[in-house]
């Protein structure tokens, strides 16, 4: 039914799109059918198929330009495309007036921690559950204390984003990201921006909030990550899925040769 | 001759200032309802026009272009003298109101715009992840970071419809220049003209001196 309404360009008002069909067992929590998107003459992704389990972590790699990133952007609509579908948990994204209430369920983690530079840490965290969840500004402020915690920077909630280390900043984001409760978290190269001492903390957090059996994609050029903590690794280039493995497996013996050109690449540096 | 006396009369200057500090009172209040309803025109051309319907927006380009483009004095002019033949009369004071206001929400409009792009995108795509409405991107978000980009040449913008009040004693509104001239006239002496320039200086060099400091303040902000 979503399929046919996206293709239709039908963008009313007030359908929540929600299948009412009975949920299979290990059902998948974001199902991406045929995404397409050109940027001009250059295409970026050229029919996408993926399904993410409810729990799973799943980790994006491949070469710049591959698509990773355009995909993930795909799944929260901070992007565009051009046709086919994504649906989170049952629910089509899509421009409209639930598009609000779908992105709160999707965490997002930037490349560029994206903070709100006029306001102190505890309010970046706090301000969304208020806005959004309708939250008393005092229960959110405590919740956003706790998670401040958990990312371990409690004692930076006074602080402005500026005064903080980039490592600081992007734990900060994982707080304001975790304070809505979202089903998914997003992790657009949430590494890629921090000096090289500073990336191990945000990763830790990383890995244990995979533990806590929160659904996770997650773009990056951290191997170690990928491997240590994804229950699924995908290589993208030229816009397509080139291969879909374990971990393990992936690593140690990739069956695409383009796959084991690209670690050679990273690997061996 | 003596100078002294000419313009810095001590009498007809304490003769004067009673009409002065009247003329005063409506040049502050024909002054500070043309900046708020500038301010409020300005918020609301400024979104339209960056985010209302494609369609309408050369319409506002067009609004914004016109009114920076025509001189005030020609469309409180229009406003007061022009208007009452499609049976619009509107008094003086509100001849000056709309006039100032009409003009200071184009300027405005531009400044905040300017403000609001150069938030940078991120900002706009975190609040988009979290599900933020629309209004709360704009109002917790955006705009206050936005104003604090625009505050200097949006204070500039204030002192100009400020001392563009005094084009209203054109149109018989009782202003600080207006009540000066008279004053003038009725004395046949120019202390009240010189004691009216004394008073918007006094008035207008503290937001000029402010518009300095901020600019400093803020670029000290922003590293």
């Amino acid at each position: 039914m979503q399929i046919n309404d996206i293709q239709a360009g039908n963008m009313q008002a007030g359908e929540a799109g929600r299948a009412p069909s009975a949920r299979p067992a290990a059902r998948p929590i974001i199902s991406i059918r045929d995404l397409r998107k050109m940027y001009g003459s250059f295409c970026a992704l050229s029919g996408i198929n993926l399904d993410v389990a409810e729990g799973e972590v799943v980790v994006l790699l491949g070469p710049s330009g591959s698509g990773k990133s355009t995909l993930i952007r795909c799944i929260n609509l901070l992007e565009t495309y051009d046709s086919g579908t994504v649906t989170v948990d049952d629910v089509a994204v899509r421009p409209g007036p639930n598009l609000a209430a779908v992105r709160s369920e999707v965490g997002m983690v930037f490349q560029s921690f994206n903070l709100f530079p006029h306001m102190t840490v505890l309010r970046n965290v706090a301000l969304a559950p208020i806005r959004v969840r309708k939250l008393a500004p005092k229960a959110a402020e405590e919740r956003a204390m706790e998670l401040l915690t958990r990312v371990g920077i409690a004692e930076q909630a006074g602080k402005f984003p500026g005064q903080l280390s980039g490592g600081q900043q992007q734990r900060v984001a994982i707080a304001r990201a975790l304070a809505m409760e979202p089903k998914i978290l997003l992790f657009d190269e949430p590494t890629s921006a921090l000096d090289p001492e500073m990336v191990g903390e945000v990763l830790d957090v990383m890995q244990a909030l995979a533990r806590t059996g929160v659904t996770m994609v997650v773009v990056t050029h951290e191997m170690g990550f990928a491997r240590r903590v994804a229950d699924r690794v995908i290589f993208m280039e030229r816009g397509q899925i080139v291969e879909e493995a374990k971990p393990e497996a992936f690593f140690s013996a990739p069956k695409e040769e383009r796959a084991r050109a690209f670690l050679q690449a990273v690997l061996n540096h | 001759m003596d100078l002294i006396d000419t313009f810095f009369n001590g009498r007809v200057l304490w003769d004067a200032l009673p009409l002065l500090l009247m003329g005063l009172g409506t040049t502050l209040s024909l002054g500070i309802l043309s900046i708020v309803l500038g301010l409020i025109g300005g918020l609301v051309l400024a979104l339209l026009r960056l985010y209302g319907p494609p369609a309408l927006s050369g319409l506002w380009v067009l609004y914004i272009d016109l009114f920076r483009a025509i001189p005030i004095l020609v469309l409180l002019v229009i406003v007061y003298y022009a208007l009452p033949f499609v049976g619009i009369r509107l008094s003086p004071f509100a001849s000056a109101t709309t006039a100032l206001s009409l003009v200071s929400a184009a300027y405005s409009a531009e400044i905040l715009r300017a403000g609001i792009q150069a938030i940078p995108r991120g900002q706009f795509e975190a609040s988009h992840a979290l599900g933020l409405s629309y209004w709360s991107m704009m109002g917790d978000i955006v705009l206050p970071q936005a104003v604090r980009i625009v505050i200097p040449p949006m204070t500039s913008n204030c002192i100009n419809v400020m001392k563009d009040t005094a084009l209203a004693s054109v149109v018989a509104m009782p202003d600080l220049l207006k009540q000066a001239t008279q004053a003038q006239a009725l004395a046949a002496n120019p202390t009240p003209l010189i004691g009216a320039a004394a008073l918007y200086v006094l008035l207008l060099l503290p937001m000029v001196r402010a518009v300095g400091t901020l600019e400093k303040h803020f670029a000290k902000e922003r590293r």
